[in-house]
C-alpha cells in the first residue's frame, strides 16, 4: 500500500507539512497518516488544551479591562442633578397602595400621574393564553396592561427613542422601581437637552406584558400573542434600561445582559453602566459578583470563573434574564439593572441611584448612531474585564477540531480499509445509504416527537395519569426522551439484516460531521450554549465504536447526553449562586427548567428547546445507535 | 548694506546680457549713490520704527477658519474655530474678510443645554458665539473641494463675494484649521480628507495666482505638524498644535454642558490672542511660544523656513489683525524721501495690447531649501527693495504692484541664475524671463493691471 511506504519517513513529511501541503500528494499522504496515527493523543491534547484554555479566560492576565469605544458617549463628562429621591420613594409608596386597591396594575392612576408629569400617556391591553400554567408564576391566562408615556424631545426630530422601563410586579415587589421612574420622568421632563424621545414604560406580567408591547411597537407578531395596537409611539429605539428596585436604599445595583438566545447588549451598555457607578461610587456587581483585586491568588481567580461560569450557565440557557432580554431581538440595546440590599453596611439611597441612570440617560442622549463600536459577543469574568470572541472561541475550535480529526481518520479508514481476505471485498465497499438513511430519519422523527408531542398530548396525559398538565408536559418530555434510547439501536438490525463494519463507519462519519456543523453553528450564535455541548458531547462522539465496552459506554453515554448535561448544569449553577441543593429539589428544579425552557420557546420563541429536541438529541441517538450497532 | 548693494551690482554684471549691460550698470552705479545717501537718513531712529510700520508689506487681511468635525461630541472643534474667529474680529478683520467654514452647528444642537451659545470657557465664561457670527460654508458645505475652491479662488460664476477669498499679491492670510487628523491628513465630516501634499499643492497654486503676500497656517489636530511639512511655496509660516505622533488632547472639561468644551492648543492660542490689541507688538516668537508641552502635552510645532522675514519681525497683528498703516503721532517724522504721486498712466494703445504671460514657475522648493542660497538671496532682495526708489528718484512711476511683480521676477531670476548647478543651461532658457522686466517698462504694467 502507498500509505506504508510513506510511512518510513513522516518525519520529514511532518516538518514541512506547512509548505506545498495540498500540492505535493507525498506530504499529503504523509501528513494524513501521521494524524491518523496520531489521532488519539492529538485529540485527548485537544480536548485538554480547549477546556484549559476556557478555564484561562477567566484569569485576569489573559483578559481586557473594558474601555468605552463609542465616541459619541465618552467619558462620563456630565453633572448628575437629579434631587428628587425621596419624593419619588414616596410616589413608589402611592404606587403600592394605590395597586394593593386595584390587585393588579393601577392603570388609571398610573395614567393620571404620568400626564401630571407631563408626557403623553398611552396604555396598551393584552391577553396571552399559556400553552399549559407556568407553576413557577402561578399563571395560565394572562390579561394585563402596558402603561407608558413619551417625553418627546424637546429640541429634536422625533426619529429615535430611548425606554426606561419597570414592572409591575405582583406583591411588594418594584414599588420603589415604578417610584423612581416616575420621580425620573418628572425631572427629565424640565430639561431641554433631550435629542431623542424617552419613553417611560410600566409592564405588566414581566416579560409577557414587554413582549406585547415591544411587538405592538414595531408591528410584529411572532407568537400569536393577542395585543391592542399602540397608540403613540417615539422613533426607532437606539436603547433600553430596565429597572428592578425593591427597596428605599440599596448596597449595590446588578447589572444584567442575558437576552434571548443568549444575545448580549453591546459591551459599551455595561462600560457605560461600570463607569457611572465608579464615578457615582455605587457598588456595582455582575452575576451578583463584586470585582476582586486579588488575581493571583487561588480564591481570586476562582471568584473570577465563578462568575463567567454563571454568566456561561445563564447565557446557555437562552432565556431572558431580565425585562431586557426581549429588546436584544430588536437590535435595541438593552441591560437590565437590580437594586440589591443586602447587609452591607453602606447603603446608598433613591437619589443617588436617580443620578447614576440619569448620568447613563444623558450619555444614551448623545449617541448619533446605535451603540456599535463595542463587542457583542464576550464573557465577562467582573464587571471590569471582558473576554472577547477572539479569545474564546478558540477554546470551542480545539474541541471541534477533534471531530473533524475524527471525521479524518475514519474517511481514511474507509477509502483504504485494511488488507483482509479477497473473498468479501464486493461487500463494505457498498455500506448502503439505507443503513445511514435509516437511523438519521429515525433519531430525527423521535426528536420531532419530542417537540411536539408534549404539548399537544397533555390533555390526554392529564386524563390518564393523576398529574397536572406542567407535569404531565415535563414526564411526556422525560417519557419520549428516554423512549428514544430504546428505538433505534434496533431498527437497522430489522431493515439491513447484520450491520457492517463499513456500515456504522459511515455512519459514525456523517454523525461527526452533523455534531461538527451543529456544534459550529450553536457556537457561534451562543457560545456558551455551543462550548457547554461541546464539552459533554464530543469526547463521547470521539470514544464511541460498536467495539467498546457496552454496560460502561452505555451509562457514559447517558451521563453525558443532553438532559443529564442540563441536570448536572442545575445543580452546578445552584452550587455557583451559593444555594446549593439537595438531590430531590435539584430534581425538581430540573423539572421546572424543562417546563420553563418549553414555555419559553412558545412564548418569546426562545431557540434552545428546539435546537436540543430536533437537533442535538438525534444527533446523540446517531451516536446511541452506533453504540448498539450489530 | 554697501555690499549688498555691490553684490548686486555685480549680480547685474553677470546676469545681464552685454548689449543692455552697459546700460544697465550706469544706471544702476547712479542708483547706487542715491540709494546709499538715502540710507543714511533712514537709519534715523523714529524713521526705523517708521520704517518698520511698512516692513510687512501687506496692505490686507484675510482669514480662512475652518472646523471640519461633525457630531456633538466635536463640539469643541466648533469653539476652536469660533474662539479664533473672535479673535480676528475683534483685532479688525471684517467679516467680509473671513471665510468661516463650521460643519455642525453647536449652538442649535439639541443637546446644548444653552441654546444659542458656544462656550469656550468652563462655567460659562466665554461665549465665543457672541452675537453675530457670519457662517459662510457650513454644515454639509464644509468639504474639502469646497476648502480648495476657496484657496485658489477657482469658484463657479454664481458664488456670492462673501464666500470667496478675494485676496491679492499684497494680501496676508491667516488660514486656521482644526478636526480630526492622522499622519498626513485631516479628516473632513467624517467621509473624506485632505492630505498635506494637497496643501501643499493648493498653497503652491495660490503663490502661483499670486494670493498672497504671506501665508500663516495654523492647525490643531493630532499630529498636526504632518500637515506642512510638505509645504514648499515662499512665504509660508506655519505652526501645528503637535508634532508627527502625537495626539493634540481636550481641554476644558464642562459637566453642565457635557462635553470638552475647547483643544488645549486653541485654548491657549485663545488666552495669547486676548491680550493681543491691535498696537501690540508681540510678535511670531511669542506665538510660538503659546502652549509649551507643559500646558499642551503635545508639542506645538511651527516651520519658518519658507518665510522670508525674521518671525521676530513680524506682529502678530500682522495676519490675526487688519491693521491700517495709520499711526498718529504728535511727533514730526521727516521723511527725506517722499511717496511721489503716481503720474498719469500713458494709456497708449500698443501698450496696452501688448500681451503678458507669466513666466515659467520655479522650482522654489528646491532653491528655498538650500541654506546658503536663501541667505544670500535675502541680501539680493533686499537690495531688489531698495533699488524700488532708485528707479523711483529716476523718475519712473510706479504703483506698488508694479513693483512687485519686477520684484519678484527679479529675486526669482537671481535665485535660479546664482544657485544653478547648470549655470549655462539655466541662463539660456533664461534669457525670455530676464528680459522681461526691462523689456516691459513698469508702466506698461501698471497699464495692463489696472
Amino acid at each position: 500500500m502507498s500509505c506504508s511506504t510513506v510511512v518510513l519517513w513522516p518525519a520529514q513529511g511532518y516538518k514541512t507539512a506547512f509548505m506545498g501541503l495540498l500540492s505535493d500528494p507525498n506530504r499529503r499522504r504523509a501528513l494524513i497518516s501521521t494524524l491518523t496515527r496520531l489521532n488519539a493523543p492529538i485529540c485527548v491534547i485537544c480536548y485538554m488544551a480547549g477546556v484549559a484554555w476556557f478555564m484561562g479566560l477567566a484569569f485576569d492576565p489573559f483578559t481586557l479591562r473594558t474601555y468605552m469605544s463609542e465616541n459619541a458617549m465618552g467619558s462620563t463628562m456630565v453633572e448628575e442633578r437629579f434631587p428628587a429621591g425621596e419624593r419619588a420613594m414616596a410616589t413608589g409608596r402611592e404606587f403600592a397602595a394605590h395597586k394593593k386597591k386595584a390587585d393588579g396594575m393601577p392603570v388609571d392612576w398610573l395614567v393620571k400621574t404620568m400626564q401630571s408629569r407631563g408626557l403623553e400617556v398611552f396604555t396598551q391591553t393584552f391577553t396571552r393564553q399559556l400553552p399549559f400554567p407556568d407553576e413557577n408564576k402561578e399563571r395560565y391566562l394572562v390579561k394585563g396592561t402596558n402603561v407608558y408615556g413619551i417625553l418627546r424631545a424637546p429640541r429634536a426630530p422625533r426619529t429615535e427613542a430611548l425606554v426606561l422601563s419597570a414592572p409591575c410586579s405582583p406583591g411588594n415587589n418594584n414599588n420603589q422601581a415604578v417610584g423612581l421612574l416616575l420621580g425620573l420622568a418628572q425631572y427629565f421632563r424640565s430639561q431641554v437637552y433631550w435629542a431623542k424621545d424617552i419613553i417611560f414604560l410600566v409592564n405588566d406580567h414581566d416579560l409577557i406584558g414587554m413582549q406585547a408591547w415591544l411587538e405592538g411597537y414595531h408591528h410584529t407578531n411572532t407568537t400569536g400573542m393577542d395585543y391592542s395596537p399602540l397608540q403613540g409611539r417615539g422613533g426607532s429605539i437606539q436603547a433600553a434600561l430596565s429597572l428592578e428596585l425593591s427597596s428605599d436604599v440599596i448596597t449595590s445595583l446588578d447589572l444584567v445582559l442575558e437576552g434571548l438566545n443568549g444575545q448580549l447588549p453591546n459591551l459599551d451598555l455595561a462600560n457605560l453602566f461600570y463607569a457611572f457607578c465608579q464615578k457615582i461610587g455605587v457598588l456595582c456587581t455582575i452575576q451578583g459578583k463584586l470585582q476582586r483585586n486579588d488575581w493571583d491568588t487561588a480564591s481570586g481567580y476562582s471568584h473570577a470563573v465563578q462568575t463567567m461560569m454563571l454568566m456561561v450557565l445563564k447565557q446557555a440557557s437562552g432565556r431572558p434574564w431580565g425585562d431586557h432580554g426581549l429588546f436584544l431581538r430588536y437590535h435595541i440595546e438593552a441591560a437590565t439593572i437590580t437594586g440589591v440590599n443586602s447587609f452591607r453596611q453602606y447603603k446608598t439611597d433613591a437619589t443617588t441611584v436617580g443620578r447614576l441612570f440619569e448620568g447613563m440617560f444623558r450619555k444614551l442622549n448623545n449617541l448619533l448612531e446605535r451603540l456599535h463600536q463595542s463587542y457583542f459577543f464576550y464573557l465577562m469574568p467582573s464587571l471590569s474585564r471582558f473576554v472577547s470572541i477572539g479569545y474564546y472561541m478558540p477554546a470551542f475550535g480545539l474541541l471541534a477540531l477533534i471531530l473533524l480529526l475524527r471525521a479524518l481518520d475514519l474517511w481514511v479508514q474507509l477509502v483504504s480499509p485494511p488488507p483482509r481476505e479477497e473473498d468479501d471485498i464486493e461487500q463494505p465497499s457498498s455500506p448502503g445509504v439505507l443503513s445511514v438513511l435509516t437511523p438519521l430519519v429515525i433519531s430525527h422523527l423521535t426528536g420531532a416527537a419530542l417537540y411536539t408531542l408534549p404539548i399537544h398530548s397533555q390533555e390526554m396525559a392529564v386524563e390518564h395519569f393523576p398529574v397536572s398538565e406542567t407535569e404531565a408536559v415535563v414526564l411526556t418530555v422525560i417519557a419520549i426522551y428516554t423512549a428514544g434510547l430504546a428505538l433505534p439501536h434496533n431498527t437497522n438490525r430489522l431493515l439491513t439484516g447484520q450491520g457492517t463494519e463499513q456500515g456504522w463507519k459511515v455512519l459514525k462519519l456523517v454523525a461527526v460531521l452533523y455534531l461538527a456543523v451543529l456544534l459550529g453553528c450553536t457556537a457561534l450564535i451562543n457560545f456558551s450554549l455551543g462550548f457547554i455541548l461541546a464539552v459533554t458531547l464530543v469526547p463521547m462522539a470521539a470514544y464511541i465504536t460498536p467495539h467498546v465496552p457496552k454496560a460502561l459506554s452505555a451509562f457514559i453515554m447517558i451521563a453525558l447526553s443532553p438532559a443529564c448535561t442540563l441536570l448536572f448544569c442545575v445543580f452546578f449553577f445552584q452550587e455557583l449562586q451559593e444555594t446549593p441543593v439537595s438531590f430531590m429539589e435539584g430534581w425538581m428544579l430540573f423539572l421546572s427548567v424543562i417546563s420553563q425552557g418549553i414555555l419559553d420557546n412558545c412564548l418569546y420563541g426562545s431557540l434552545v428547546y428546539p435546537l436540543v429536541s430536533l437537533m442535538v438529541y438525534p444527533c446523540w441517538l446517531l451516536f446511541w445507535n452506533i453504540l448498539f450497532w450489530k | 548694506m554697501c555690499v549688498c548693494v555691490r553684490h548686486w551690482a555685480g549680480l547685474a554684471n553677470i546676469l545681464l546680457p552685454r548689449s543692455v549691460q552697459g546700460f544697465c550698470t550706469m544706471k544702476l552705479l547712479s542708483l547706487l549713490c542715491l540709494f546709499s545717501v538715502y540710507l543714511v537718513v533712514w537709519s534715523n531712529n523714529i524713521e526705523t520704527k517708521a520704517g518698520q510700520f511698512f516692513s510687512s508689506g501687506h496692505t490686507n487681511n484675510w482669514a480662512v477658519l475652518v472646523c471640519t468635525s461633525r457630531f456633538w461630541f466635536n463640539y469643541r472643534h466648533v469653539a476652536n474655530t469660533l474662539s479664533v474667529y473672535r479673535s480676528v474680529k475683534r483685532l479688525g478683520i471684517p467679516d467680509s474678510h473671513i471665510v468661516l467654514m463650521l460643519a455642525d452647528d453647536m449652538a442649535c444642537n439639541h443637546r446644548n443645554p444653552k441654546p444659542a451659545t458656544v462656550f469656550s470657557h468652563k462655567n460659562m465664561e466665554l461665549n465665543v458665539y457672541g452675537d453675530d457670527v457670519e457662517v459662510d460654508y457650513r454644515g454639509y458645505e464644509v468639504t474639502v473641494e469646497n476648502f480648495l475652491r476657496v484657496l485658489t479662488g477657482r469658484m463657479p460664476p454664481s458664488t456670492p463675494r462673501s464666500k470667496r477669498l478675494l485676496s491679492d499679491d499684497r494680501s496676508n492670510i491667516l488660514i486656521y484649521l482644526t478636526g480630526h487628523g492622522g499622519n498626513g491628513f485631516l479628516k473632513f465630516q467624517d467621509s473624506e480628507e485632505i492630505s498635506n501634499v494637497e496643501l501643499a499643492d493648493a498653497f503652491e497654486q495660490m503663490w502661483q495666482k499670486r494670493r498672497y503676500n504671506e501665508l500663516l497656517f495654523i492647525i490643531d489636530t493630532c499630529q498636526g505638524a504632518s500637515m506642512y511639512e510638505r509645504f514648499y511655496s515662499p512665504n509660508l509660516m506655519a505652526l501645528a498644535s503637535s508634532q508627527v505622533g502625537e495626539d493634540s488632547l481636550s481641554h476644558q472639561p464642562d459637566l453642565a454642558i457635557g462635553v470638552h468644551l475647547m483643544d488645549r492648543y486653541t485654548f491657549y492660542l485663545l488666552e495669547f490672542l486676548e491680550d493681543i490689541h491691535p498696537a501690540s507688538t508681540a510678535n511670531m516668537n511669542d506665538l510660538f511660544k503659546v502652549c509649551p508641552k507643559s500646558q499642551c502635552v503635545s508639542t506645538p510645532g511651527h516651520r519658518t523656513d519658507l518665510f522670508l522675514r525674521d518671525p521676530g519681525s513680524v506682529l502678530i497683528t500682522d495676519f490675526f489683525g487688519s491693521v491700517r498703516k495709520v499711526e498718529l503721532t504728535t511727533e514730526t517724522i521727516n521723511l527725506t524721501i517722499t511717496e511721489e504721486p503716481v503720474k498719469e498712466r500713458p494709456m497708449h494703445g500698443d501698450l496696452q495690447k501688448e500681451r503678458q504671460s507669466y513666466i515659467d514657475q520655479l522650482p522654489v522648493s528646491e532653491i528655498i531649501h538650500q541654506q546658503q542660497s536663501r541667505v544670500k538671496c535675502k541680501h539680493v532682495l533686499a537690495a531688489v527693495r531698495k533699488g524700488h526708489h532708485e528707479i523711483q528718484q529716476n523718475g519712473v512711476a510706479m504703483g506698488r504692484n508694479c513693483v512687485s511683480h519686477s520684484l519678484r521676477t527679479q529675486w526669482m531670476l537671481c535665485v535660479r541664475m546664482t544657485f544653478s548647478k547648470r549655470m549655462s543651461i539655466t541662463f539660456s532658457l533664461l534669457k525670455p524671463v530676464f528680459f522681461q522686466p526691462i523689456k516691459v517698462t513698469p508702466n506698461s504694467i501698471c497699464a495692463i493691471e489696472a
